[in-house]
C-alpha cells in the first residue's frame, strides 16, 4: 500500500510538471507575449518597442530557463538599467539586487505576480478558491444524496416502472449542460417577465419580484437561499444523472447476487435486504465516480460562475485566460491539476480500502 | 398586421384539452405515488381454472391507465396543432405553433418515411432494425433524426436569413409581424434577437453548424483513439505505458482551461493548430493503410490497385487540408523549373504555387480547424482508454488464440479479429460521444471561443441572449431547447442501442 501511494505520488508530480510546462509553453508563445506587451504597455507599440518591453521584463530569454525560474530551481533574472535602477524577478519595489533572494519560484512559495489584477497571485487565488469551495460544497451536499437516492430506488428493482422513469430522468439530466439548465432555471425561476415568478408575485406569495435571484454576486459576501439556489441547482443537476446511473448499475448488479437471493429465500423483508445487505456493497462503485466527478465539475463551475456572475475560481480562470495573465494562469492550472490528481489518488486508495477483495489480493 | 397568437384558431379547443391532460396526468401520478406508499400494488395476473389469465384491476391500475391516455391525448393534440398549421391557409389561423410546425414540413415527411421504411424492414437490418423494438431507443432516434433532417433541409425550413437584420424587430416577442421588407416571410415566428435577427432561422441554421462538426470530430477522435488503443492494449509494454501516461496527462487537464489556452487568435497565429492537426490527422491514414495491408497482404494486386491508391488519395487530401500543399503542383513547377535551368523562373514557380489551391482538400479556416482539433484532442484519450480496456478483455478469447496459432500478424488480429468484436460498446459510446461533443461545442460557443460572432451556432446564440435573459427570455430559449433535445436524443438512442445489443 505504501509503495502504491508513493508511486502514485511520483506519477502525480511528473504529470503536474508536464502540464505546467505545457501551460507555460502555450502562454509564452511569441504572439501571446506580444499581446501581453500591448495590453500592459501601450496598444500602439511598434515591433521594436515590443521587443524592448519584453527584454526589460525578462521575457526574451530561453523558455526552459524561465520555466526553471518560475519553479524556483534557477536563479531569478536581474538587470541593471543604464540609469542604474535595478530590476529583477525577485526584486520587490525599492529593493536592490543584493538584498533580494536569488531564487523565487513555486518551491519558495512565491506564485508570482498577476499582471491584470496588479497583485500577488497568492493573494488572489486563496480568496477565490474559498468562494468556489462554498459553491462546490453546497452543490455536492445536494447532488450526492439526491443522486444516491435516485440510483438506489432505480436499481433495487431493475426493469420496473420506477426504474425506467428514474433512469430516463437521469439520462435527461446528463443531457442538460450547465449553460442550458442555467438559462432555463433563470427564465423559469428568476425572470420578472417570464416563468413562474410574475405569477407568484401577483398572488403575493413571494416578497421580491422574483423567486430566486438571477445573479449570485451578492452571495460572495453573504450566502442566502435566495441568491445561491440557482447556481447550486445548475451544477448539481448535470453531475447528478451520471452518479445516479452508476449507482443504479452497481445496485442492480448487487441485487442479482447470490447472497441477496439467499436473504430473500430466508424471508428477510425487502426493506431490510436493501438497507442492510445490498446498500453497503452497492456504494463502492459510486464512491469512485463521485470522486472522479470533482474535476469534471470544474468546467461546470467555470460556466456557472460566468453565468451567475460569481467571482470565484472559475471566473478568475476566464479572466486570466482572456488577458493572458501568465503567472495567474499557471497557478490556476497548478491548483486544477492538484485537484484532479488528488481526487484520482483518493478514489484509487478509497476503492482499495472499501473493497476487501482487492485489499487482500 | 397583428402579431400572431401562440395557438391560432385551434387554440380555444385544444388548449383546454391539453391543460386538462396535464392536470389529469399530474393528479394520477400523485395518487399513484400515494397509493404505492400506502401499500396498494398494481394487479397481478390470476390464472383461471380454464388456464386463461385475467387481471382484477385495482385503483393503481386505473391511475396508470389514466396517465397513459393523458399522454396519448396530449400527443394527439400536438399532432393536430401541426396538421392544422400545415392545412390552414391563413397565418393568423395557424398561430405560432402551427406555423413553426408547417415550416418543418419537409422534416416531418422525411421522418415519417424513415420510420415507415425502417419498421417495415426491421428484421433485415441487424442492430439498427432491433432499435425499433425499443421504445426509448425509437424516441431517441426520432429526436436525433429530427435535427439531422432539419440540418439537411435547413434551406427550406428557415423563414429569414440567419444573419439578416431587421432593426425594427430587436428583442420583439414571438409572432411579431415583419413590416417594411418586401417578399420576406411576414412574421418572426420565435421573435427577434438583440440585433433584430430571426431567432427561429438562427436556431435552424445552428443545427446545420453543429451537425457538420460534431459527428466528424467524434469520428476522428475514434480513429485516433482506436489507432493508439489497439496496439497499446494488445502489445502492452513500454509503448502502452507511454501512451497511457500521455492520455492521463490530457485527461488531467481541465477541459475549459485547455480550450482557453488553445482556442485563441494568438495560438492560431503561432501555427499550433496546424501542428496538432498534422499529428492527429495522420493517424487515421495510418489506420486505413494498416487495415487494408494486414488483410490483403497475400494479394499483391489488391494492395497495388486498391490499397495504395486509396492511401495516396488520403495523403493528398491530408496535405491539401492541413498544409494547403499540393505535391502535384509542386512537382510540376519544379519540373518546369528544372527544364528552364539558367532562366529566371524562380519567381514564376513561387507565384504559381501560391496561385493554385490544392485540388484535393478542404480549405478549413483557422478558427474552425482549432475548434475541430481541440475537440478531437479532448475526446480521443477517453476513446483510447475504452478501446484499450476492450482489447485487454478480448485478447484472452479463444478466437484470438486461434488466429495467433494460424500465424496471423498482430495487426491483422487487432484490426480484423479484435476490433469487429468490440464494435457493440464502441457504437454505443460513439452515440454518447457525439452528444458530449455537441455539449463541448456549445461550451466553446458559450465562451465565444473560436467562433465567428455572426455564426448561428447554438452555444454562441445562448451566450448572446444571456445578457438580457431576465427581461427578454425568448432569444436564448430555442437554441437551449434545441441543444437539449438533440443531446437527450443521442443519449436515449445510445441507451436503446446498449439494451438491444445486450440482448443477444
Amino acid at each position: 500500500m505504501g509503495l502504491f501511494i508513493l508511486r502514485r505520488v511520483g506519477v502525480m508530480i511528473l504529470t503536474a510538471l508536464c502540464l505546467t510546462f505545457i501551460v507555460f509553453f502555450l502562454t509564452n508563445l511569441a504572439p501571446n507575449l506580444e499581446k501581453l506587451a500591448k495590453t500592459q504597455g501601450n496598444a500602439r507599440m511598434s515591433d521594436a518597442e515590443v521587443v524592448q518591453w519584453l527584454d526589460n521584463r525578462g521575457y526574451s530569454r530561453p523558455l526552459l530557463v524561465r520555466y526553471g525560474e518560475w519553479l524556483g530551481v534557477a536563479p531569478g533574472w536581474t538587470r541593471v538599467a543604464d540609469d542604474g535602477t535595478e530590476s529583477g524577478r525577485c526584486i520587490d519595489f525599492g529593493m536592490t539586487i543584493a538584498e533580494s533572494p536569488a531564487f523565487c519560484g513555486l518551491f519558495q512559495g512565491d506564485l508570482g505576480y498577476s499582471t491584470v489584477s496588479a497583485d500577488d497571485v497568492s493573494n488572489i487565488v486563496g480568496g477565490r478558491l474559498a468562494l468556489t469551495g462554498w459553491l462546490m460544497l453546497i452543490a455536492f451536499s445536494v447532488m450526492v444524496p439526491g443522486a444516491l437516492i435516485i440510483g438506489i430506488l432505480a436499481g433495487m428493482k431493475e426493469g420496473s416502472r420506477t426504474d425506467r422513469t428514474l433512469s430516463t430522468i437521469s439520462i435527461a439530466s446528463t443531457a442538460t449542460p450547465e449553460y442550458v439548465s442555467g438559462v432555463l432555471f433563470i427564465i423559469l425561476l428568476a425572470s420578472s417577465t417570464a416563468g413562474i415568478s410574475p405569477w407568484l408575485a401577483e398572488n403575493g406569495w413571494i416578497e421580491g419580484r422574483t423567486l430566486f435571484l438571477g445573479s449570485s454576486r451578492s452571495a460572495m459576501d453573504d450566502i442566502t437561499f435566495w441568491n445561491f439556489s440557482l447556481p447550486v441547482m445548475t451544477i448539481a443537476l448535470y453531475g447528478m444523472g451520471y452518479i445516479a446511473r452508476m449507482t443504479r448499475a452497481s445496485m442492480a448488479e448487487v441485487m442479482t447476487a447470490q447472497y441477496i437471493r439467499t436473504a430473500r429465500l430466508k424471508g428477510v423483508s425487502f426493506r431490510n435486504i436493501v438497507m442492510k445487505h445490498a446498500l453497503r456493497n452497492a456504494l463502492i462503485a459510486p464512491f469512485t465516480v463521485i470522486m472522479l466527478q470533482i474535476p469534471w465539475l470544474l468546467t461546470g463551475v467555470v460556466i456557472v460562475e460566468t453565468l451567475f456572475n460569481y467571482n470565484g475560481f472559475g471566473w478568475t480562470l476566464v479572466q486570466a485566460a482572456s488577458n493572458n495573465d501568465i503567472e495567474l494562469l499557471l497557478s490556476i492550472s497548478i491548483v486544477a491539476v492538484i485537484v484532479v490528481l488528488t481526487t484520482q489518488l483518493i478514489s484509487d486508495i478509497g476503492y482499495v480500502y472499501l473493497n476487501p477483495r482487492i485489499r487482500i489480493s | 398586421m397583428d402579431p400572431l397568437t401562440w395557438s391560432g384558431s385551434l387554440g380555444p379547443f385544444l388548449n383546454p384539452l391539453m391543460l386538462g391532460t396535464v392536470v389529469v396526468f399530474g393528479v394520477a401520478l400523485a395518487l399513484n405515488i400515494v397509493m404505492n406508499i400506502v401499500g396498494m400494488r398494481p394487479a397481478e395476473p390470476i390464472v383461471n381454472a380454464d388456464h386463461t389469465i385475467s387481471y382484477r384491476l385495482g385503483a393503481p391500475d386505473y391511475m396508470l391507465l389514466a396517465m397513459k391516455y393523458a399522454v396519448f391525448v396530449f400527443l394527439g393534440a400536438a399532432v393536430i396543432y401541426i396538421l392544422g398549421g400545415i392545412v390552414q391557409p391563413s397565418m393568423q389561423a395557424k398561430g405560432i405553433i402551427g406555423a413553426v410546425g408547417a415550416q418543418f414540413l419537409p422534416v416531418w415527411i422525411a421522418l415519417i418515411v424513415t420510420f415507415v421504411v425502417s419498421i417495415k424492414f426491421k428484421r433485415r437490418l441487424g442492430l439498427y432494425g432491433k432499435l425499433f423494438d425499443n421504445l426509448v431507443g425509437m424516441i431517441g432516434f426520432g429526436m436525433v433524426m429530427f435535427w439531422v433532417f432539419t440540418a439537411i433541409f435547413a434551406g427550406m425550413v428557415v423563414t429569414h436569413g440567419p444573419i439578416d437584420v431587421i432593426s425594427g424587430l430587436r428583442n420583439d416577442p414571438p409572432g411579431s409581424a415583419v413590416t417594411g421588407v418586401d417578399g420576406a416571410f411576414p412574421y418572426y415566428l420565435l421573435g427577434g434577437d438583440g440585433l433584430g435577427r430571426d431567432v427561429f432561422s438562427r436556431m435552424v441554421m445552428g443545427a446545420r453548424e453543429v451537425l457538420t462538426i460534431a459527428p466528424f470530430a467524434t469520428l476522428f477522435a475514434f480513429m485516433v483513439g482506436i489507432t493508439l488503443g489497439l496496439p497499446a492494449g494488445y502489445m502492452g509494454g513500454r509503448f502502452d505505458t507511454f501512451i497511457t501516461f500521455l492520455a492521463n496527462l490530457v485527461l488531467a487537464f481541465p477541459v475549459i482551461l485547455l480550450f482557453y489556452l488553445l482556442v485563441t487568435p494568438e495560438i492560431i497565429a503561432a501555427g499550433v493548430p496546424v501542428y496538432m492537426a498534422a499529428l492527429l490527422f495522420v493517424l487515421p491514414i495510418g489506420f486505413v493503410w494498416v487495415l487494408l495491408y494486414s488483410r490483403y497482404r497475400a494479394q499483391p494486386h489488391i494492395i497495388k490497385w486498391v490499397a495504395v491508391p486509396i492511401v495516396l488519395l488520403l495523403l493528398l487530401f491530408y496535405l491539401g487540408t492541413v498544409f494547403r500543399f499540393d505535391p502535384i503542383v509542386w512537382l510540376a513547377t519544379s519540373f518546369i523549373g528544372y527544364l528552364n535551368q539558367g532562366n529566371p523562373v524562380g519567381e514564376w514557380m513561387e507565384t504559381t504555387r501560391q496561385a493554385y489551391e490544392p485540388l484535393i482538400g478542404i480549405n478549413i479556416d483557422g478558427n474552425l480547424l482549432i475548434v475541430f482539433v481541440s475537440v478531437v484532442f479532448v475526446n480521443s484519450p477517453t476513446v483510447f482508454r475504452i478501446v484499450r480496456g476492450l482489447v485487454l478483455d478480448i485478447k484472452t478469447r479463444d478466437y484470438v488464440a486461434a488466429a495467433q496459432t494460424r500465424g496471423e500478424g498482430s495487426w491483422y488480429i487487432m484490426l480484423w479479429e479484435i476490433l469487429p468484436n468490440a464494435r457493440g460498446p464502441l457504437i454505443v459510446d460513439f452515440c454518447l460521444r457525439i452528444g458530449y461533443t455537441t455539449i463541448l461545442l456549445g461550451t466553446l460557443g458559450f465562451f465565444g471561443l473560436g467562433v465567428d460572432p455572426e455564426s448561428p451556432n447554438w452555444g454562441s446564440t445562448i451566450n448572446e441572449g444571456r445578457r438580457l435573459l431576465t427581461v427578454y427570455p425568448h432569444p436564448p430559449l430555442p437554441p437551449a431547447l434545441a441543444l437539449l433535445t438533440m443531446v437527450l436524443g443521442l443519449n436515449l438512442l445510445a441507451d436503446g442501442l446498449r439494451e438491444e445489443s445486450l440482448k443477444d
